[in-house]
């Protein structure tokens, strides 16, 4: 493995996140100063004290000046970044990069996406001029992931119904856990039968089958692990950082079987290496993972170890992955249910983490947590960005 | 100079009985046009190298643009071989004809014809396409003559700006032609020192001429139009495609198209073309078909508006891109690693399966047969008929890519159908065509 990692030489000390939804009445800036107005109350440092930003959006502006312009910053470095729907990962992972180079002491990593203002429905892509051939032009996001279904129910032999079951009680558990998130698109429990019989979007998945199309943004303050206490009493610590950027051969190699996302296996694995988990199963209290669509939440169980292969489904189903579960994820819904401003959502995630991680998680809270992953995704089956990272309440 | 092959292409789709049609309407679907049935029609035949391509219609996809370059690119003809549009008026076909007989080259003919709706061209017309290789060497046919008349009349006409066209009483246009169809068939059969064809074709615009085709000139064997009602410029491709699908050695084809004038050309099957037919005969693809609504015919040729799922239409294809990715766009090449045999579909320089750098050599795919490895039915994504039917398909031999699925019977596609590839339209966007291939289901 490649990656030395930086485990414990930086700390998250302050967060902010917006209520994730249809926004109408909120901009762009609006969103950015509530999320960084957030954090940095939460840190209790004031704007001019932040020494570098990092701002992640996949479409809702480019450059710094996205970020500095809203908020007035006075010649600062911006950089904005952009990775697909792994965008907010991003952000944070360059401004912890910033920060254990020893470049800067104090930076705010921010995201943020306005979706609802285009007026239409799903995510919209801005692609360079092409020969007009590609796939990716036409075939939608959950056309693309909707792949994931009859080919895992084909290679494990899985009852198509009982496949339609494990389906249904992602997009169910995460609308449990999103009722208990004031902060949440859905905050609503759904049925299982206004899941499956919701209407049909590409292939099996229907609405429900689908995260939320939202607006939001989320930030956070990092700084150097030793000055983390300075700022907090309850800092997180950095332990892992990890990207993996697919060469898109699983659209080309017939021998890709659309059961498992390779960008995600080598960026858990790199992660673990980092952290120094050998056992994720046990050794991870909770996880934020990118349930973009349901099938995408069964298979990442397993490209992230938490199941077995092939046996994600039916841990699911017993509710292994549950609130209650022996590894919670997406306790505070998901994209699924908390909604998905992509920009946003990579930091979003590292929001649980931050909430849980300090007991601030509400009626969500698990008992006594220490270590949390997320996982953030850009792309589709055959070709991805991934990204994972892992945060704990422990230094050391 | 002989004709060397022929082939005709007729679109799956048949209009439905809720339209008033009575009988077969052959049409089109929403992704064909004249250039994609043109490259159908004629994909069988390009084998044989011809002079020349000559693409005749009424319809043409673009003006101030030459279509026939689009079905020259799709074919993979030498850039040497010179490629042409002939259109306005089903005559140009005969023209092609001409030119082809002349400098041993293909004629193809392609229409896409829309009425108004609930009018008789909207009812008896048709769509498809068919071409006829003309060239030195062992013909399936003799070209015995030609001979064309050339008459100023108001019988058919078309405004450029619009789709529908007009016609005068049918009864003015058959006294107008009947007697240049007589006298056109004489003088190629005296010339040839007949009595009568065996086979006789009568085209026209001119239902008056169509219906009384037998009685005008009469084959020894069979008197014919079109398969299809009026089919425009394809017409006399598609009447004669029909005949020789049926023919016997020997036996005379007599091809008449009464359009602003006559023009008739007189044939003689040869020993050859019983083992040199087309692979699929017109009356195979005029059976079956399936029906579709009236409306959604309608939606088809812009007639009706249909709201659409609620998504951003494409941007067009962009001129220099499309240009460096010819081969691929129009001809499905891929590139195949010389190292170890990896193919790559679309074609890359860098090998995925041994990392090889610029190893490749160019592989079309267009020709061969493919199974799905997993599909799904995208009922968000923007298409003029939506929901549009993806496919990964891995190809016989090597190489997999998704792509949309044409004439898209969702109860037909499943894991492990076998696929071959169609030239379609994906979409229309700022007037430019996005021309690429689609699976079809075999």
């Amino acid at each position: 493995m490649a990656s030395k990692g930086i485990k414990d030489a930086v700390a998250i000390v302050g967060m902010g996140c917006t209520r994730f939804g249809e926004r109408w009445e909120s901009s762009t800036d609006d969103l950015l100063l509530e999320a960084v107005g957030e954090a940095l109350g939460s840190a209790g440092v004031e704007r001019d004290d932040v020494d570098a930003w990092w701002l992640g959006t996949l479409g809702s502006g480019q450059s710094g000046l996205t970020l500095s312009r809203p908020l007035g910053i006075d010649y600062k470095p911006v950089t904005r970044v952009e990775n697909y729907c792994a965008t907010g990962s991003e952000s944070f992972r360059n401004a912890c990069y910033a920060v254990a180079s020893g470049a800067y002491d104090r930076v705010m990593a921010v995201g943020v996406e306005k979706l609802k203002d285009s007026g239409f429905s799903g995510l919209l892509r801005a692609d360079p001029p092409s020969d007009g051939t590609a796939a990716e032009l036409s075939l939608t996001a959950p056309a693309a992931f909707s792949l994931l279904d009859p080919a895992y129910t084909a290679k494990y032999g899985v009852d198509p119904a009982v496949m339609r079951e494990a389906m249904t009680h992602v997009a169910w558990k995460n609308h449990v856990n999103g009722a208990r998130n004031p902060k949440a698109q859905f905050r609503k429990e759904v049925s299982r039968e206004t899941i499956e019989g919701a209407l049909k979007v590409a292939g099996r998945l229907g609405v429900f089958d689908c995260s939320g199309v939202s607006d939001g943004a989320a930030a956070a303050m990092i700084v150097r692990a030793e000055d983390a206490y300075d700022y907090t009493d309850r800092p997180i610590f950095v332990k892992a950082l990890a990207l993996a950027s697919g060469p898109m051969r699983g659209g080309l190699d017939p021998a890709y079987d659309f059961t498992s996302f390779p960008e995600v296996v080598h960026s858990a694995a790199d992660a673990y290496a980092q952290a120094g988990i050998t056992d994720p199963r046990s050794e991870l209290s909770l996880a934020e993972v990118h349930d973009c669509f349901t099938p995408t939440e069964i298979v990442l169980m397993e490209d992230l170890g938490f199941a077995d292969r092939g046996q994600a489904w039916k841990d699911g189903l017993a509710g292994d992955f549950d609130l209650g579960g022996r590894m919670p994820v997406n306790v505070d819904g998901g994209l699924k249910s908390f909604g998905h401003p992509v920009g946003a959502s990579g930091l979003r995630m590292l929001y649980e983490a931050w909430l849980q991680l300090r007991g601030e998680a509400g009626e969500r809270q698990l008992a006594d947590p220490r270590l949390a992953l997320t996982h953030n995704l850009g792309g589709r089956p055959g070709g991805c960005v991934s990204f994972v990272s892992v945060v704990g309440n422990q230094r050391g | 100079m002989g004709l060397l092959a022929y082939g005709a292409y007729l679109p799956s789709y048949r209009l439905g009985s809720d339209s008033g049609v009575r009988g077969t309407r052959v049409v089109a679907s929403f992704d064909e046009d004249a250039t994609t049935m043109a490259v159908e029609a004629a994909r069988g035949l390009a084998g044989h190298a011809p002079g020349s391509l000559w693409w005749a219609s009424t319809s043409p996809p673009y003006l101030d643009k030459t279509n026939a370059s689009a079905v020259h690119a799709a074919l993979r003809l030498p850039s040497a071989v010179p490629a042409a549009d002939l259109i306005g008026s089903a005559r140009s076909t005969f023209a092609g004809m001409r030119a082809a007989v002349a400098s041993g080259g293909l004629v193809v003919a392609a229409d896409v014809r829309v009425g108004k709706p609930g009018s008789a061209d909207e009812k008896t017309g048709g769509d498809g396409a068919a071409a006829l290789l003309f060239g030195a060497g062992d013909a399936i046919a003799e070209v015995l003559g030609m001979v064309s008349e050339t008459l100023e009349v108001l019988d058919r006409w078309r405004d450029p700006q619009r789709t529908t066209g007009e016609q005068w009483e049918e009864r003015f246009g058959f006294e107008q032609y009947a007697d240049l169809v007589r006298g056109v068939a004489a003088r190629l059969l005296d010339e040839a020192g007949l009595a009568e064809a065996d086979h006789v074709v009568v085209t026209s615009g001119n239902s008056g001429i169509t219906k009384r085709a037998g009685a005008l000139v009469k084959g020894a064997l069979s008197s014919s139009g079109s398969p299809i009602g009026f089919s425009g410029a394809v017409d006399p491709l598609l009447g004669l495609a029909a005949v020789l699908d049926v023919a016997g050695p020997g036996e005379t084809v007599l091809v008449l198209s009464a359009v602003d004038g006559c023009d008739g050309m007189l044939l003689r099957a040869t020993d050859r073309l019983v083992s040199r037919r087309a692979a699929r005969s017109v009356a195979d693809q005029l059976a079956g078909g399936r029906p579709i609504p009236h409306l959604t015919y309608l939606s088809w040729r812009g007639l009706v508006e249909r709201e659409l799922p609620r998504r951003p239409e494409p941007d067009r294809p962009a001129g220099p891109p499309s240009a460096r990715a010819g081969a691929w766009k129009f001809g499905f090449a891929g590139s195949r690693c010389t190292a170890c045999g990896f193919v790559h579909v679309p074609p890359l320089r860098v090998c995925r399966s041994c990392s090889a750098v610029d190893a490749m050599e160019t592989v079309s795919l267009a020709d061969r047969t493919g199974t799905v490895a997993t599909f799904t039915i995208d009922r968000l994504a923007f298409s003029p008929s939506p929901p549009v039917v993806d496919v990964v398909v891995d190809f016989e031999g090597g190489g997999r890519t998704t792509l949309e699925v044409a004439d898209a019977d969702p109860e037909r596609v499943d894991v492990g159908s076998e696929v071959s590839l169609v030239f379609r339209r994906l979409f229309t966007a700022g007037a430019v065509h996005n021309y690429f291939w689609k699976a079809r289901v075999r």
